[in-house]
């Protein structure tokens, strides 16, 4: 459904990667790793299309991301669920509103309802629902942030570090959510330092562990 | 949301007036800048009670200008002073005259009372008219052909000497030429208030449209179009500039309103009111703003859009 092939990326100064490749097929689970720096929330943004490959070719769902007009991209966001590292909000609006945002974009504001409910209260934020973004901690708005990339049942899940805030027995919640969802046939894609989280994973699910390091990616050793 | 996203075929009342009544939701999603709302509710309001007046004076002058073009056109005075054992003699002559003159429909000698009634608003009620040596006055009406003034006067000369032939055109034509000037005026007035109307919520919506390009760029990433991102600023505008409008013209209609009667101090100058139906005139003025806010704001949104891509 995401296809990068020979990608380069570069900011202006050196590239950050280069000759990369990589293929999200429907079902498959994929961790991204690698030191800080190396350019790993720069890959997921090539993947929504933020952000344009310096060389190399991207596909989202068929298309080329160099000829999608805007509202092309529009629409193709609207079938991938972003976690953003710095989670992207709006801070006039209370955090039910945050998370039915892509719905009520798309049109389908009507369709809220239960489903929010039952959502909020699978990632613990029942209590919140009400609150601005900015009045939360950081574990509940990277909560808050998943909530709102499932809410549109996309059939590509992409998450920046959406455990970095989190405690151990949250992360095993979001990530039971995300399995369960993997297995009803969704790509998803997860950045992250977290080994215990990949570890925990593994036991689950197949999924492949890459590590972005030196411009390469490539998979992880086998002890993850 | 459904339905404010599907009219675009109708024409342009209909989608604004969609856009007013319809999703109350759809501007959630831009923040309430207070200043910017505030300032264009205001200068909205402004420009409508400006409106207002523009309107009137030139509803105003084109009433004056048809009135003292037709009235003033079809009737002049004779003035004749003379010793008091003179007078009915010589309005006697004059009468003989404008008679036998062509082009003179018809020609009446004023009494007292009517003399009196011109007199008194300069000089008050009281004014003992019989003792004064007021000239006697002979009011003639033409036909649609008009007299030949210059013939008329020569033979007054002749025949009734204390007569002086009063035919307005030596003030009229100029008055009716500033009164036509005026309304021009007044229009081009209407003009440059929505011309500056349309600049002003150009650039508060550009304004706007920049200090929110933080939740421009997250309605982005969570796949809103151009069209969702630009009605959630436009809706905001139209409605701002439609409340401030509304006010402004009610302030405006209420100023007029409470304007002295000019009518009433003589009918020589009509009031800068509106007459009857006229009234209704102003009521255009809060939709023509919100029509005006729409496509600005619409406008600079798809061209901000654009070029933040
Ligand atoms: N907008 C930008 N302009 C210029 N340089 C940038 C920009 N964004 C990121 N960079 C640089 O690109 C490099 C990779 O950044 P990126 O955010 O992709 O790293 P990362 O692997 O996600 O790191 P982390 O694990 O800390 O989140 C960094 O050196 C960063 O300074
Ligand atoms: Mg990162």
């Amino acid at each position: 459904m995401i296809e990068l092939q020979h990608v380069a990326y570069s900011y202006g100064g050196g590239e950050l990667f280069s000759d990369l490749s990589l293929s999200l097929a429907p079902g498959s689970f994929h961790f991204l790793t690698g030191p800080s720096g190396s350019g790993k929330t720069t890959l997921l943004k090539l993947c929504y299309a933020e952000l344009k490959a310096t060389s190399g070719d991207v596909q989202i769902f068929g298309e080329d991301v160099r000829s999608m007009e805007r509202d092309r991209v529009a629409l193709a966001r609207r079938r991938i669920g972003v976690v953003h590292q710095d989670c992207q909000f709006l801070d006039h609006l209370p955090l039910s509103e945050n998370v039915a945002l892509p719905l009520t974009v798309a049109g389908r504001g009507g369709e809220l309802g239960q489903d929010l409910t039952d959502l909020l209260a699978w990632v613990g934020l029942t209590r919140q629902a009400g609150q601005l973004p900015p009045e939360l901690s950081g574990g509940e708005r990277q909560r808050a942030a998943l909530a709102r990339a499932v809410i549109m049942s996309p059939e590509v899940i992409i998450a920046d570090e959406p455990t970095g805030n989190i405690d151990w027995e949250m992360s095993q919640r979001l990530l039971a959510l995300l399995v369960e969802l993997n297995r009803m046939g969704k790509a998803v894609l997860i950045a992250t330092h977290d080994l215990q989280l990949i570890r925990a994973a593994k036991a689950q699910v197949q999924a492949r562990v890459l590590r972005l390091k030196d411009r390469r990616l490539q998979a992880a050793g086998a002890d993850l | 949301m459904s339905s404010a996203e599907q009219t675009t075929s109708p024409g342009l009342p209909a989608r604004i007036l969609a856009f007013v009544v319809g999703d109350s939701q759809a501007d959630r999603a831009v923040p309430p800048t207070g200043f910017t709302a505030r300032l264009t509710v205001f200068t909205s309001a402004a420009m409508a009670f400006l409106a207002v007046f523009a309107l009137a004076l030139s509803m105003a002058t084109g009433r004056l200008a048809s009135r003292w073009s037709a009235e003033l056109a079809r009737s002049s005075t004779l003035r004749i002073s003379a010793p008091d054992d003179q007078i009915a003699g010589q309005t006697a002559a004059a009468l003989e005259v404008l008679r036998t003159t062509p082009g003179i429909a018809t020609a009446r000698p004023l009494d007292g009372g009517e003399a009196r009634a011109l007199l008194e608003p300069w000089f008050g009620p009281d004014l003992p008219v019989e003792s004064l040596p007021i000239p006697q006055l002979v009011e003639i009406v033409e036909t649609g052909d008009g007299y030949d003034t210059t013939g008329l006067r020569a033979r007054l000369q002749a025949e009734v000497p204390g007569a002086v032939l009063d035919d307005h055109t030596r003030w009229r034509q100029p008055l009716v030429e500033a009164a036509g000037r005026l309304r021009m005026l007044g229009i081009a007035a209407i003009l440059l208030i929505a011309a500056s109307t349309a600049a002003m919520i150009t650039l508060a919506a550009q304004a706007a449209l920049t200090a929110n390009d933080q939740v421009i760029r997250v309605l982005r990433l969570v796949g809103a179009q151009d069209a969702y991102i630009a009605r959630a600023f436009v809706r905001r505008f139209t409605l701002r500039a439609l409340t401030g409008a509304a006010a402004g013209t009610l302030a405006g209609m209420a100023a007029i309103w409470l304007l002295p009667r000019a009518d009433a101090a003589g009918g020589f100058l009509t009031g800068l009111g509106f007459q009857g139906i006229g009234w209704l005139l102003p009521v255009v003025i809060p939709p023509l703003a919100a029509i005006t806010a729409f496509l600005a704001t619409r406008w600079a949104a798809i061209r901000t859009l654009r070029a933040k891509s």
